[in-house]
């Protein structure tokens, strides 16, 4: 009896790893014109759309009686290369070196505008004749250590504020609450800065013996000499019209007084007197009034210290490098329309069949061509951010608008989020298109769930403020906030409205819910694939 | 003329789709409405709102469904090859497409009607409970008020002319993929784009030729002066790019072999 060996074809058995499942899709994807056509035009739309809306971006400022238009001017920037406003009033006197100032608060009062801006050719008494009195919630009147008078300077302040307390703020991002209340001849606050080398230490009090320490400061660049004494600054008043999305603010200059007594400065030299000065910035949307009526008096021990403007970062000024990626959308309905014809177009021609034929498992396949498409999207949308970003930021420039100075940090994040974004739009189109097989249907799906929500938060401006930070918490909308980046500060009172592009998820966590919505869908297109018939 | 019609008829009537498309335009609509509707509240008064365009909010996404189910009418065609079998029983082509343009639109505009008037309706309830009231100043909102007479048969009108733009550009692109993603860009892209111009002109211009923004000003009940086009205006461009992608899509179609 002879045993016969079992027959075995002569062919080698045919690699079916996901190595070669990846070469398949992708040969299918760069074979088919339509996609690789439609990858460039919606690139070049991508680009296209970028450069409107920077050559669009015009800023221009026409000083009077001129014809000629001028570039906005850039505000000044701080120690953390931020934009800031830097306009007060300071009294001052040279520290030499370790010291310390220390006044008592008895009063904060102040003036301000309900009708625009500073009416042209008045000054002086005449221009305040017209203000409303009261104090605007982010008034301030206090003592500050400045490394120099020089705008964006490295500072330390203890301040009393219209409807915030005490603060120590410094280096304008910083703010730290000291006693809460309002000041008043009653309840006077006493406050105190200390100077040890370059570390500058905050105390109130409310008696002038029991001192509490409110935070503790480094400045940088603070050597020698540094100017020290009391100042008072108020933002302009900003009316804010209730609570909708469509909400505009409108107000105009105001004016800050802060009275004072037991002025002390140790550490300057007996010689020296109190010296009053406006501290005056550029930045356009400040709204602080001119010089002339800004000041100070001193009588006895007591002294009244009148300012406009603001010591604080500066977010109203400036084109952020965000602008420059609005031909996102358009990058994303083409990827969007390729994602979906990569799979319905399989069932539309039965290749599906052959494709499922080849390699059987299933949720395989959907991976492979996740991947692939993925990759495609992800490079192609690197290249149009890393080309767009930089071109953006000229052609905003050449418009005469001041760049916000962002770290490379986030112009990394913004390169890299933009292209994760455009590849994760894509696997979320490739997932709708498995689950419901037909074109039109899952293109329509995928880019109504992500744009119309962003239209309805960001720009329609019908919802309430709440809604639309709802909207954008929870749609895959939230995933543009990885693209956002500006931030928010307390201490300065502006619209913080999705509108102005402050969105209620931090960067990566936005991009995380669109992350999210794209897994689930993919789950269920790989449950859907495995239980249906091709 | 007629029996093209009701060729077209038979065919809309005979698959699933769009019933439920239309169905789902209605329903969409009124949701949408309805939530935005219920989200705005204003204890205080004194805001500044439209009652009549926040109610028809929900026309953001119906015009979604509208668009998918005018793109399908042609391009669907295309995909099974029906179309060929088409124009061999009617070898006019502008008859065909005026047929499938009469037929999408009066389906549009009986279901759009149907949706609009279920969105006043949800908007009249839910804004009374919400602070927008007479007791705060504002008209219970009702189609007796000529103006949102003109939000609500204009939104039904914009829809129509919606569907027809679709059906155009479908057309004219014949795939349906493709066609839904320009018409949706189209519709979509242009308010973006608008607001993120900063020069005021700019956004002033985008604003006047965008479908959607201009096409939505019709809904338009209240400070109707800081608008660029009045109303009636701003559906007129709307139409106007309804009619330039209708005689693109028949021009194409009449000369294209299928």
């Amino acid at each position: 009896m002879t045993m016969l060996a079992p027959y075995r074809s002569l062919q080698a058995s045919a690699n079916d790893g996901f190595g070669s499942l990846l070469r398949a899709e992708w040969t299918k994807f760069r074979t088919v014109r339509g996609w690789v056509i439609g990858m460039l035009v919606g690139l070049l739309l991508f680009l296209g759309l970028g450069v409107l809306t920077t050559k669009g971006s015009q800023c221009g400022i026409q000083p009077t009686g001129s014809s000629q238009v001028l570039a906005c001017p850039a505000p000044p920037t701080g120690p953390g290369g931020e934009f800031v406003s830097d306009a007060f009033y300071f009294v001052r006197q040279p520290l030499a070196g370790n010291g310390s100032v220390t006044v008592r608060v008895t009063s904060l009062t102040g003036l301000y505008s309900t009708h625009g801006g500073v009416p042209a050719g008045r000054s002086g008494q005449s221009l305040l004749a017209g203000m409303t009195p009261g104090v605007q919630p982010w008034s301030k009147a206090g003592i500050i250590i400045a490394a120099s008078t020089a705008q964006g300077s490295a500072y330390a302040a203890m301040m009393v504020t219209g409807d915030h307390g005490v603060r120590m703020q410094w280096d304008y991002v910083d703010d730290v609450a000291g006693m809460a209340g309002k000041v008043s001849a009653t309840s006077p606050r006493w406050l105190r800065l200390t100077r040890t080398g370059d570390v500058i230490r905050g105390y109130d009090s409310a008696d002038g013996t029991h001192w509490m320490l409110v935070g503790t400061a480094t400045l940088t660049g603070l050597t020698g000499y540094a100017p020290a004494g009391l100042f008072a600054a108020t933002p302009g008043y900003t009316a804010i019209s209730n609570g909708l999305g469509t909400t505009s603010a409108k107000g105009g200059g105001a004016l800050a007084t802060g009275a004072f007594d037991h002025v002390s400065l140790q550490g300057a030299s007996r010689a020296a007197q109190w010296k009053g000065e406006a501290i005056a910035a550029n930045n356009i949307n400040a709204n602080s009034l001119p010089a002339s009526v800004q000041g100070f008096t001193q009588s006895g021990g007591r002294f009244t210290v009148s300012g406009s403007g603001d010591i604080a970062p500066d977010v109203t000024d400036g084109a952020s490098i965000e602008q420059t990626l609005a031909g996102t959308f358009v990058g994303m309905i083409a990827v969007v329309v390729i994602g979906v014809m990569f799979i319905t177009a399989e069932y539309r021609r039965g290749l599906i069949r052959t494709t499922l034929a080849a390699s059987p498992r299933r949720g395989r396949v959907l991976a492979a061509k996740a991947v692939v498409l993925a990759a495609v999207t992800f490079v192609a949308g690197m290249v149009a951010a890393l080309i767009m970003v930089p071109l953006g930021e000229r052609l905003l420039r050449e418009s005469g608008n001041p760049i916000i100075p962002t770290s490379a940090l986030t112009e990394v994040r913004i390169v890299v989020g933009t292209a994760a974004l455009l590849a994760v739009c894509a696997v979320l189109a490739l997932a709708v298109g498995t689950l419901l097989r037909r074109s039109a249907l899952a293109v329509a799906a995928v880019v109504a769930g992500i744009v119309l929500p962003y239209i309805l938060a960001v720009i329609s401006g019908i919802l309430p403020t709440g809604a639309e930070d709802w909207l954008l918490r929870i749609t895959p909308a939230a995933a543009f906030s990885v693209q956002k980046t500006l931030t928010p500060y307390p201490q300065v009172f502006a619209q913080y409205t999705p509108a102005n592009g402050y969105f209620p998820l931090a960067p990566w966590a936005g991009f995380a819910v669109l992350c999210a919505w794209a897994a689930a869908a993919f789950a269920l297109a790989v449950f859907m694939l495995h239980r249906r018939d091709a | 003329m007629r029996q093209a019609l009701h060729a077209e008829w038979t065919k809309l009537r005979t698959v699933a789709g769009p019933g439920w498309l239309l169905l789902a335009a209605i329903v969409a609509t009124a949701v949408v409405g309805a939530l935005a509707a219920n989200a705005i509240s204003c204890p205080g008064g004194g805001c500044q709102i439209d009652p009549a365009k926040s109610s028809l909010t929900g026309i953001y996404l119906g015009q979604a469904i509208v668009a998918i189910l005018a793109t399908v009418a042609i391009s669907g065609e295309y995909s099974t090859g029906m179309i060929r079998l088409t124009l061999t029983a009617t070898p006019r082509r502008w008859r065909v497409l005026s047929a499938k343009a009469i037929l999408v639109g009066t389906a549009t505009l009986v279901s759009g009607a149907v949706a609009v008037l279920a969105s006043v309706l949800a908007g009249r309830l839910l804004l009374d409970g919400h602070g927008i009231d007479p007791a705060h100043g504002y008209a219970t909102l009702s189609l007796a008020n000529g103006s949102v007479l003109r939000a609500a048969a204009g939104s039904v009108l914009y829809l129509t002319l919606i569907a027809l733009l679709s059906l155009g550009i479908a057309t004219a692109i014949r795939d349906s993929a493709v066609s839904i993603g320009v018409v949706l860009g189209l519709l979509y892209l242009f308010p973006i784009i608008a607001q993120a111009v900063g020069d005021a002109d700019w956004k002033r211009h985008l604003d006047q030729i965008s479908p959607m923004t201009a096409g939505m000003y019709v809904q338009a009940t209240t400070d109707l002066r800081s608008l660029p086009l009045t109303p009636w205006q701003g559906l007129g461009v709307l139409a106007a790019w309804a009619a330039g992608a209708l005689l693109v899509g028949g021009l194409l179609l009449r000369l294209r072999d299928a």
